[in-house]
């Protein structure tokens, strides 16, 4: 199911402004690649021009190539409602759907995209929770809502909501700024497993999640304020934890900035 | 299970078409509701400004029968003014305490839930029974007047709960940081309020205000219990029938002659233009204030 | 919060005490609308010569008062109901329209527009019923009656503009604005997260608003549209000056029929003797019981869905 994802020459706007320019990259399947750099970089942005979810934002919009395999996310007959359908992703803060019991939320996008026998997706909903780790805690109170969780559990759910509808890529967005040590632990070990099946794209600001959970990572930097962010260089993990080629990425590792 | 996808798949097209007819309603609802409107407010035009004059503006019905033309609103626009004047007087300070003590003071507390339920219920209260219950207690029995007055503290009464709840709805927005931080430096709780959260609420308070203002502007059942009626000039809300605006409109509308008919026309653009004129003050007044333009 | 050691401020006290007592105005406000028009109604109830409640004719101010609220408590509900149900769809969809689907630039100024539009008064709305749509009714009313008699409402052997319909049409294009305005707002601050949750499984514009922004809004509607139905019912001037203000009771909402208990105290205060005006009064006590009714049953509904709804 895991595909590639390649990036040529990508710009991303908001209204006039610049947010992100020319990005190149290549994400490599059943991979975790990490997105670090500085607030206001462009990380999340650039994260969101993958799903075409950036132009949800009134104004925003995207000029470049987005290739998933051979398909060019951009293309003028492309829907993006299929596109998000095929790239999942999980959100800064958890976000299930409070008026959705436990069950529902997981079966959320399974609904929008055809029908399934109650069977089905019982099965389909109880693979996904314990994909995301989650099934044992919560498998005696389905039908109760999922704003009832704590943030580690309700970030889980959103976990198991983006993984059951079978996407080919599962992006991230700072998964666990908002949550507790013991919650990002469980996040980050789930993260490890679910790499067998997905690419993985997430961004962090925090360098040893990065280090952590990542093979690949790609660090983003911005000229100064108003300036729109670029990729500064993208490389093995292990490698520009020790060993960086730019500069700027061996001062903002090493903690001089940022 | 399904089949594995191998690619961006396209969506149904009962999806598609779904979200298209869902998009076409939602158009079609807005020019539904935009269609009436839009006759209502070009008729009044239209109609009203045939006798939209100096004469009309500036002199009372004494002495000028149905089939007469000429004429004018005066009375009732004073009238109008002095009862909303009063009306505002009376609702928004209880209306604003209120709002203080169900958020600042009372929260969660059983007389806080019991005013607040009985302000949703209150929100209910048609405007004629207000009027009614002017009539009742204040004419049949106490014995008192018609007047501009009995007629303010109906409408106040239709005022008060729509004052409470969106100035209840703008403090609940102040961010809880703010009032800590003014504890955190000593500052009283009341002074914390006074002068942080009403402050920083001001501005959807004001147009909380004016839009409940505007509201009983328009409200003639109220009036017509308790104001009467009068052809003439009364300055004295407080002694004497007064005429209001909406009521004359009614009043000339009832009649069976074209100038008054006409009359009726000008009066609603009369009440348009002040409804409207109050609406614009108060988003001045909330632009004046609010912190964006300020930096 | 009391601190012993420290001085409480001077200004407190006051502000607190002044702060319940406006509560407590509200609340002594509310007992004394039931208990003054209870008082004032009881001696026309002591007078009347028929049942109150059962009754359809209104002749209170004859030497031998008969009044009774039937024909005018149907016409009241009847009317209300119609017009809320041609109302919540429409203002649901301007709602969504407004929050949803115009360009941003547009939104600002078509908000504008509905929010001055709640502003134009009762009256005015009245005028416009009488002299542009009750003459402007009777063709689709005929069309209605010509083809649609099988359906109980639209029969009748009479065609008038003056009819319930022409009323509930006022009536809803009265209420629109406010169960728009309302609910738009309601819609405007459901989270973006979810928004964003629902857009990033793949729903189309349509089933992210299904997904996460109509449930989070349903209070709203339902609060919206129990103060448009409340607004509906108490409304008085435009029906007055639409209904034809008859004393019977007919689903036959085209023909010469209707009249509602507000219009009718609107109508018959001017001439209404001193028994006249109890039973007006009283006939007042009946719809405010009406609308407390309409109004708890609407708080039900939503404290029911408080586990949910308070997680939003």
């Amino acid at each position: 199911m895991a595909k590639q994802i390649e990036v040529a020459g990508l710009d991303a706007y908001y209204g006039a402004h610049k947010a992100i320019e020319d990005i190149t990259m290549t994400i490599e399947p059943r991979t975790v690649t990490a997105f670090i750099g500085p607030s206001g970089c462009g990380k999340s942005t650039f994260l969101r021009t993958l799903n075409r979810m950036h132009e949800v934002v009134p104004g925003a919009r995207v000029e470049g190539k987005v290739r998933l395999e051979d398909q060019d996310l951009y293309g003028p007959d492309v829907d993006p409602v299929s596109v998000r359908r095929t790239i999942g992703m999980v959100f800064q803060r958890p976000n299930p759907f409070p008026t959705m019991s436990i069950y529902d939320n997981v079966a959320a996008g399974l609904r929008l995209n055809g029908r399934f026998s109650r069977s089905e997706l019982d099965g389909i909903v109880e693979s996904s929770l314990k994909g995301a780790n989650l099934w044992n805690e919560v498998k005696d109170r389905l039908n109760k809502p999922g704003s009832g969780l704590s943030g580690g559990q309700q970030q889980r759910l959103c976990i198991a909501r983006a993984i059951a509808v079978r996407p080919q890529v599962l992006l991230m967005d700072e998964p666990c700024s908002a949550l507790d040590p013991i919650s990002t632990l469980a996040i980050e070990d789930l993260i490890s497993s679910l790499k067998q099946d997905y690419t993985i794209v997430i961004v962090t600001h925090n360098m040893q999640q990065a280090a952590r959970v990542s093979d690949k990572t790609a660090f983003f930097n911005l000229a100064g304020q108003g300036q729109p962010g670029k990729l500064i260089e993208m490389d093995d993990t292990s490698r520009i934890f020790t060993n960086p080629g730019q500069k700027a990425t061996e001062d903002y590792i090493t903690g001089r900035f940022g | 299970m399904t089949t594995v996808q191998t690619g961006i798949q396209p969506i149904s097209t009962s999806r598609r078409v779904k979200d298209r007819v869902v998009q076409a309603l939602v158009y079609l609802a807005f020019a539904i509701a935009v269609v009436p409107l839009l006759s209502v407010l070009w008729l009044v035009v239209k109609n009203g400004l045939a006798r939209f004059d100096l004469e009309f503006l500036t002199h009372s019905m004494r002495n000028i029968g149905a089939r007469d033309a000429g004429g004018g609103a005066y009375h009732a626009i004073i009238g109008t003014l002095e009862q909303v004047l009063l009306a505002s007087l009376i609702a928004v300070p209880i209306g604003l305490l209120t709002a203080v003590y169900l958020v600042e003071y009372g929260a969660g507390g059983r007389l806080a839930r019991w005013i607040s339920f009985f302000v949703d219920v209150m929100t209910g209260v048609p405007s004629v029974v207000s009027g009614l219950f002017v009539l009742a207690f204040w004419v049949l029995a106490l014995g008192m007047p018609f007047s501009g007055f009995a007629g303010a503290m109906a409408l106040s009464i239709l005022m008060m709960p729509v004052v409470v709840r969106s100035a209840e709805e703008m403090l609940r927005l102040v961010p809880n940081d703010l009032r800590e931080a003014s504890y955190a430096l000593g500052v009283p709780k009341w002074r914390t309020i006074v002068k942080v959260v009403l402050p920083t609420a001001f501005t959807g308070i004001v147009t909380g205000v004016m839009l409940a203002v505007a509201r009983v502007a328009g409200e003639t059942a109220p009036l017509l219990l308790t104001v009467f009626f009068t052809d003439s000039i009364n300055n004295d809300p407080f002694s004497g029938p007064q005429m209001g605006l909406p009521l004359y409109v009614f009043d000339q509308a009832g009649r069976p002659t074209d100038t008054a008919i006409d009359r009726a026309w000008t009066g609603a653009l009369t009440l348009i233009l002040i409804v409207m004129l109050l609406n614009l003050v108060a988003r001045l007044i909330a632009w004046w204030r609010s912190p964006a333009k300020r930096g | 919060m009391r601190r012993s050691a420290f001085r409480r401020s001077r200004g407190d006290v006051p502000f607190r005490v002044a702060s319940i007592g406006a509560g407590i105005v509200l609340l002594a406000i509310m007992a004394a609308i039931g208990v003054f028009l209870v008082v004032k109604a009881i001696p026309a109830l002591q007078a009347n010569t028929s049942n109150f409640l059962t009754e359809k004719i209104w002749t209170p101010n004859a030497t031998e008062p008969k009044f009774g609220i039937a024909a005018l408590a149907f016409g009241t509900v009847l009317g209300s109901f119609l017009a809320l149900i041609i109302a919540t769809p429409v203002a649901i969809g301007v709602a969504l329209f407004i929050s949803h689907y115009a360009p941003r630039r547009l939104a600002a100024v078509l908000g504008y527009v509905v929010d001055l539009l709640a502003a134009v008064p009762s009256v005015v709305y009245g005028l416009w019923g009488v002299a542009f749509l009750v003459p402007f009714m009777r063709g689709p009313s005929e069309f209605l009656n010509t083809y649609f008699a099988w359906i109980p409402l639209f029969g009748g052997d009479q065609v008038v503009g003056k009819s319930m319909l022409t009323a509930s049409i006022v009536l809803a294009i009265m209420i629109l604005p406010i169960i728009a305005a309302i609910s738009r707002e309601v819609f405007l601050q459901a989270p973006k997260m979810q928004e964003e949750a629902a857009l990033a499984l793949g729903a189309t514009r349509w089933e992210m608003i299904r997904m996460s922004v109509l449930p989070f809004g349903r209070p709203g509607i339902i609060s919206a549209a129990m103060l448009g139905l409340g607004r509906a019912m108490g409304e008085t001037i435009a029906v007055a000056l639409i209904l034809p203000a008859t004393f019977g009771i007919s689903f036959q909402i085209l023909g010469p029929n209707g009249n509602s208990i507000a219009a009718n105290i609107a109508n018959g205060f001017g001439e209404a003797t001193t028994i006249g005006r109890g039973a007006l009064i009283a006939s007042g006590l009946v719809l405010f019981l009406i609308t407390l009714v309409v109004n708890m049953g609407a708080r039900l509904i939503i404290a029911r869905r408080k586990e949910f709804a308070r997680a939003a």
